[in-house]
């Protein structure tokens, strides 16, 4: 390790970077910072501009403006040097069909001055029963799985994952976030963009929710549910009525209700403690003669802090 | 040897090692390199193949004397004759089933007539050995002797003028094929971006996909001429290792415009059609199927300027007349500069995605 390294305290730092394609701007204004040993999400939902941001610093693309540091080194006059320590899994790459798993693994160790044996690797990620089968035999997930070991075979420190679930069925990506966590135990960065909440907060010890080219929250998963205010949501659905009815404006005096929306037909709101929040609004309900038609209560999720911040959901398309 | 030399000759054996192998994994690398060249040299052999002189064909109008005429005919060597009406022998004529029709004279001491046409050059040779039966039969004597000696030695056939042309045409398509279409294809899959996020060198990469296209191509060079010279008596009059040197120079040249061609496109649409614009001009106007000598001469100029032609005069040069690598410097010379300017260019604009 060399010392710039040692002496860096963050692994990526990024300042007010853009990144425009002729008239779009992908990346507007977008600055963060990553401490090694984290892992750190990008959560927004498709064409946020996660992928551009990770591709720039993976230093596969250029900045339009900006500043980047990743290793405390820049891209532009260190690059061999980063490459060394980077572990890159792209979105959606296709491997050699022709080739074994083995073949692919030995191909690119051998780009790196040190890495990991093939052999230590394929275990990782539990292909070891398919080391001699070729890339095109391989399942989706076993797949994603070998471009993870290609990415872990150089030894990184620094481990970009690009969507690394999208399109995997549910055992593949628990497999998948089993290595992710494997390699962050043994004390290493890892990157990751996904439009997964879940991923996100089974993974990051760190997110930045990321809409339109910027951030527009950073935090670990706990802070940024906390912020909505409660940790709860109440979600009630209404019988039609002639009555006034009820709005999410008569909701927000409610004990502990943070916040109210209405959403498809029902009112969604954020709760501090349900056991208060609850009779006050069954009793709120019946003084406006308003039946309701359900009710439930559940755990928030970072998709409730991307509605709350952007009156979207993650998985609008 | 330093570390860093040492990283990037694993990194060079094993992008070349993955290259060979996904190659000979792939059946159709195999049909395009061997089975389809063996394929066409052997149809153009047995389409082209050396026949026997075909016999003249003539018919006799009917009439008087018409027997003295149809035997003395008939007795000539490579002729033959039938007897038939105006109406019939004009319409054999006018189809082209009959070379010559001959008219016997009304009245003794008359002339003979015969009726052709002059543009078919089987008319011309049908009416002199005709003419020749005829003046025979009617007792003249030939003032000379003579004999024939037949020659028909391997090297002046059609098959053998071809298999080099072929060879030429091969190594045209495994070359802009082999790397072109590869490259845009790995452009295609995000592969070419995946190599580059890996401190592998681009250079090495690009060298890795040149020397095992080159690899290949001894192969396959090797075996199409060992093949031709088993099974079809194609000469090889020079030295196989010159034969070897310019199958290598040429094969370096088409990757180098196969490098060219790929360089940008994102589609393969896009080189199917620059590859197609490429070589078709080649495969019609460098001497594959026939010789350049028969367009005009200044065309033929241009012509000797395009690697494939210049590939295919000097496989011919050593293979049929036994020509030395050194006196063919002229056409390394061009597959030099155009594989040189092709290689530097294709470098240079190169998109890795």
């Amino acid at each position: 390790m060399t010392a710039a390294a040692v002496g860096a305290s963050t692994a990526v730092r990024v300042r007010d970077l853009h990144k425009s394609y002729g008239r779009v701007e992908a990346v507007r204004g977008l600055s963060l910072e990553i401490r090694p040993g984290e892992c750190f999400g990008l959560l927004g939902p498709n064409g946020a501009g996660k992928t551009t941001t990770v591709e720039i610093l993976e230093g596969l693309l250029e900045a339009t403006a900006g500043e980047v540091e990743v290793l405390g080194r820049r891209w532009g006059r260190d690059d061999h040097e980063i490459r060394e320590r980077l572990g890159v899994c792209l979105q959606q790459t296709v491997l050699s069909e022709k080739l074994q798993v083995g073949e692919t693994l030995e191909l690119f160790r051998s780009f790196y001055r040190q890495g990991r044996t093939p052999g230590d690797v394929v275990e990782d990620v539990g292909l070891q029963d398919k080391r001699g089968a070729r890339v095109g035999t391989l399942s989706g997930g076993q797949k994603q799985r070998l471009a993870v070991a290609c990415a872990l075979v150089g030894d990184p420190e620094l481990l970009f994952l690009d969507e690394p679930t999208t399109g995997l069925d549910p055992q593949s990506r628990r497999q998948l976030w089993e290595i992710v966590n494997g390699f962050k135990r043994r004390g290493r960065t890892v990157v990751l963009t996904t439009h997964y909440m879940d991923e996100a907060e089974k993974l990051c010890d760190r997110i930045a929710v990321v809409d339109k080219g910027r951030i527009i929250a950073e935090g670990t998963p706990r802070e940024l549910i906390r912020s909505l205010g409660g940790d709860h949501v109440v979600e009630v659905t209404l019988e039609d009525c002639d009555g006034p009815g009820l709005g999410p404006a008569d909701l927000l005096d409610l004990p502990s209700v943070r916040s109210a929306h209405a959403e498809a037909g029902r009112l969604v709101l954020a709760v501090a403690e349900p056991h208060l929040a609850l009779p006050a609004l069954l009793a709120r309900a019946a003084e406006r003669g308003q039946a309701l038609a359900g009710l439930a209560t559940r755990h928030a999720s970072l998709e409730d802090v991307f509605v709350s911040l952007t009156g979207r959901h993650l998985r609008d398309e | 040897m330093s570390e860093v030399l040492r990283t990037r000759v694993r990194a060079f054996r094993q992008l070349c090692l993955a290259r060979l192998r996904e190659s000979y994994r792939e059946p159709e690398v195999l049909f395009w390199g061997f089975v389809f060249p063996v394929l066409l040299t052997a149809t153009l052999a047995v389409a082209f193949r050396s026949r026997p002189p075909e016999p003249s064909r003539a018919v006799v109008l009917a009439g008087p004397g018409v027997e003295t005429v149809h035997k003395a005919l008939a007795q000539a060597p490579l002729l033959k004759a039938e007897v038939a009406t105006e109406l019939e022998a004009a319409r054999a004529l006018r189809v082209g089933r009959v070379d010559v029709v001959v008219v016997p004279p009304e009245a003794p001491q008359r002339p003979f007539t015969f009726r052709l046409d002059p543009s078919r050059p089987e008319a011309a040779v049908a009416r002199a050995r005709v003419d020749d039966a005829l003046q025979r039969a009617a007792g003249r004597a030939d003032p000379l002797a003579s004999r024939d000696v037949e020659v028909s030695e391997p090297g002046a056939r059609y098959v053998d003028f071809l298999v080099p042309g072929l060879v030429g045409m091969n190594l045209m398509n495994a070359g802009l094929w082999g790397v072109g279409y590869l490259l845009v294809d790995m452009r295609i899959k995000r592969l070419l971006r995946r190599l580059l996020a890996t401190p592998m060198r681009p250079a090495d990469f690009l060298a890795a996909q040149l020397v095992t296209r080159v690899a290949f191509t001894v192969v396959e060079i090797g075996f199409l001429f060992g093949f031709a010279h088993l099974a079809l008596g194609v000469p090889m009059r020079g030295s196989p290792l010159a034969v070897l040197a310019v199958a290598v120079a040429a094969s370096l040249c088409f990757a180098g415009l196969g490098l060219l061609v790929a360089c940008r496109a994102r589609k393969i649409e896009t080189v199917n059609g620059i590859m197609n614009l490429l070589m078709l001009p080649m495969l019609v106007g460098s001497g594959v199927f026939f010789s350049i000598e028969r367009f005009p001469q200044q065309a033929q100029l241009a012509l000797r300027a395009l690697p494939l032609t210049a590939v295919n005069d000097a496989l011919r040069a050593i293979v049929l007349e036994g020509a030395g690598l050194a006196s063919q410097w002229p056409r390394l010379l061009v597959l030099g500069l155009w594989g040189g300017f092709s290689f530097f260019a294709g470098l240079r604009l190169f998109r890795w995605s």
